[in-house]
């Protein structure tokens, strides 16, 4: 990897390490927790992608917000929802981060600025482009981050929330992942563009990098550019992320037949956190006995989570139509 | 007390809430400097400048999902879609998102929000600027839908609508908004879910929607010299719904008819209906009727619209028939 000039200190470069690895563990558990039932719902995993979340959300504050995708479970932890509240969540239990309201595609923690993941393809941009506003109107220095896939891209909301956000110079980042697919829909056959950056420059006169997404680094400093200039009132920015998803659209999908063996095993091997941890030992931030400690110690905290969200109680179904409406009118 | 028309009463209500909360904004195609295609803002832009008075491109479903993320995070948005038609464009956002993130959240997120525009039929505007809608917005859980028939409702809905927490459709039928009443100069909210018995009688319940009310009511004052004492009840919300006033009726007079221009199919007529059956069947001494407009889109030529809506006849001989079963 080429990142010579790194301003972040050793610990915050293994903070990095760790989040991905945190996020990878989590998804490889709850895919194994879906394969054993426990999972009643669908489970899109972020397992090849864990970077972008872990690169963006490094450079959030916690009353930061974030508006996330049906693949969210890498977002939620990024922004500091345990794995615990994660894990319950897609178990369907009472202590889930949505209460059990949500499952994979609804994690919910707006307390620490996880606004919603969503089951619909196309609304985080706007939403996210929403906060922008509020943040502007109120005079708040908070940011507001859109996470979408490649999929959302060729949607309206992507036209509309990035045009807005530019007119009204919103502080806003908006995040694309481009892995390529949209289910089994190839980008390329999606678009004509499939440089999204080079959109929103053209289109919206927006800042816009685009960077490879399984290089934690790169994603960090593009997002590092991008919040600042968001907080310091110098408008949105879009941050193109080319990516790849290492495990099916979903758990129990088939994934053959619309990419090739060569085409996955290509991308495996550029895989974000083995990448990670040979740089970080490369270049002295750490020796392979650090990253093991953080291996273990993430492998105990999944574990945990796991066992917790087995133990814990489902909700109470007399709570079935709780929270509809809130308060007046 | 003074008299003002119900677009100046709905002003009044936004101009007085936006002085005292400044988190509000209202966005829409020329409700900047232009005051808005119906005068909704008329005199705020100058007050408040562009923030808080947003012109936008015509992207409805675009600012109405911006809206959802400005009001979970702090801002209280406040839509005017001038003609409600324009809505339809931005249903995934209302339906799929707005409706279900306090739910979602766990009541954690808040979604105070109001969408207002104009309904109804009339001016030969055809069917994309004809239509109301608001059996949609009642089907689905999460929201509040304001339908007020006066200056004085409009102005209290609205400011309750303007200091809650929940997504609330205020429509306002195009034919109502010059007409004038009795407005309170000071702030005042009217709750939801509360009816107005606007007329009291024995002979038969009528409930009457929007501008379904001013017409009944000068029907009923007709039938009064004919010694017929019809009730006319005013809902003002369809979300919620105030079926305690309208059961309560029914249980004096034993005859309901629904009035309401817009379709009968899924309608509030068919909702308000089988309530009534389900809950006060006994106290029935007819079928209960109901009178709506045509099943149709709206047709531009004044014989065409004007053959789609109940007229003054059609809703007389419903009233008369009723009370003769
Ligand atoms: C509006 C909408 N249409 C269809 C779907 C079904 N769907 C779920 S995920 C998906 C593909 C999304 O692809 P992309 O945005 O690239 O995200 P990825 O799954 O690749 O992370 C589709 C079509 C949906 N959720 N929302
Ligand atoms: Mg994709």
């Amino acid at each position: 990897m080429a990142n010579e000039d790194i301003a972040l200190n050793s610990e915050q470069l293994l903070a990095l390490y760790h989040m991905m690895v945190l996020i990878r563990r989590t998804e490889e558990q709850l895919a194994r927790a879906h394969q054993m039932g426990l999972v009643p719902g669908p489970c899109h995993t972020y397992v090849g992608e864990e970077a972008i979340a872990a690169g963006v959300c490094a450079n959030l504050r916690e009353d930061d917000v974030v508006f996330s995708t049906h693949r969210g479970h890498g977002h939620a932890l990024a922004k500091g929802v345990s794995p615990r509240a994660v894990a319950a969540e897609l178990f369907g239990k009472a202590t889930g981060c949505s209460q059990g309201r949500g499952g994979s595609m609804h994690l919910f923690a707006p307390e620490i600025g996880l606004m919603g993941t969503s089951g619909i393809v196309g609304p985080s941009i706007l939403q996210g482009a929403g906060a922008g506003y509020s943040f502007k109107l109120l005079a708040s220095d908070q940011v507001s981050v859109a996470f979408f896939g490649d999929g959302a891209v060729s949607n309206g909301a992507f036209h509309e929330g990035l045009n807005m956000a530019a007119i009204w110079d919103l502080p806003v980042i908006f995040v694309c992942e481009d892995n390529m697919y949209a289910t089994e829909v190839a980008f390329r056959d999606a678009t004509r563009v499939q440089d999204v950056a080079q959109r929103a420059r053209v289109s919206y006169d927006m800042a816009a990098v685009r960077v490879d997404g399984n290089d934690v680094l790169a994603v960090h400093r593009a997002a590092e550019e991008a919040v600042a200039r968001a907080r310091a009132g110098g408008g949105p920015s879009l941050i193109d992320c080319k990516t790849y998803r290492a495990r099916p659209h979903a758990e129990g999908m088939r994934d053959g037949g619309y990419r090739s063996a060569e085409e996955m095993q290509a991308w495996k091997e550029r895989d974000p956190i083995a990448a990670h941890a040979a740089w970080l030992i490369e270049a002295g931030h750490a020796e392979a006995a650090d990253l093991d400690a953080i291996e273990a110690q993430v492998n105990s905290t999944v574990d945990d989570a796991i066992e917790f969200a087995r133990a814990s109680p489902f909700p109470d179904p007399s709570t079935a139509a709780d929270f509809i409406f809130g308060a007046g009118g | 007390m003074r008299e003002i028309t119900f677009t100046e009463a709905a002003r009044e209500a936004l101009t007085e809430q936006m002085a005292l909360d400044p988190s509000i904004f209202v966005v829409g195609e020329g409700i900047g400097e232009r005051g808005g295609n119906f005068n909704t803002t008329l005199g705020l832009y100058e007050k408040y400048g562009p923030m808080r008075l947003r012109d936008t491109p015509i992207v409805e479903r675009g600012f109405v999902g911006m809206c959802a993320g400005a009001a979970m995070t702090g801002a209280r948005p406040v839509v005017d879609f001038m003609i409600v038609d324009f809505i339809l464009d931005s249903m995934g956002e209302l339906l799929n998102q707005i409706s279900k993130i306090q739910y979602m959240s766990s009541g954690r997120i808040k979604m105070p929000m109001v969408l207002r525009g104009c309904i109804g039929i009339g001016g030969a505007a055809a069917t994309h600027h004809s239509g109301s809608y608001y059996p949609l917005f009642v089907h689905i859980p999460g929201f509040r839908v304001a339908l007020p028939s006066n200056p004085y409702d409009a102005k209290g809905l609205l400011t309750t609508a303007l200091t809650g927490d929940n997504p609330v459709l205020f429509l306002e039928h195009k034919l109502l908004l010059n007409r004038r009443g009795s407005v309170p100069e000071e702030a005042y909210k009217l709750p939801y879910g509360q009816a107005a018995v606007l007329r009291e009688g024995s002979a038969a319940t009528v409930v009457a929607l929007a501008v379904m009310v001013p017409k009944v009511l000068q029907i009923c004052d007709e039938l009064a010299k004919d010694g017929l004492d019809i009730e006319v009840i005013d809902p003002r919300t369809l979300a919620p719904l105030d079926t305690t006033t309208i059961l309560e009726s029914v249980r004096k007079t034993g005859r309901l008819l629904i009035a309401d221009e817009t379709f009968g199919p899924c309608g509030i007529g068919a909702e308000i209906s089988a309530q009534v059956m389900e809950q006060g069947f006994d106290d029935l001494d007819a079928p209960i009727a109901r009178l709506n407009g045509a099943h149709t889109p709206t047709p531009y030529s004044p014989t065409l619209e004007n053959a789609v809506i109940p007229d003054q006849a059609a809703i007389t001989k419903a009233i008369r028939d009723l009370v003769a079963e």
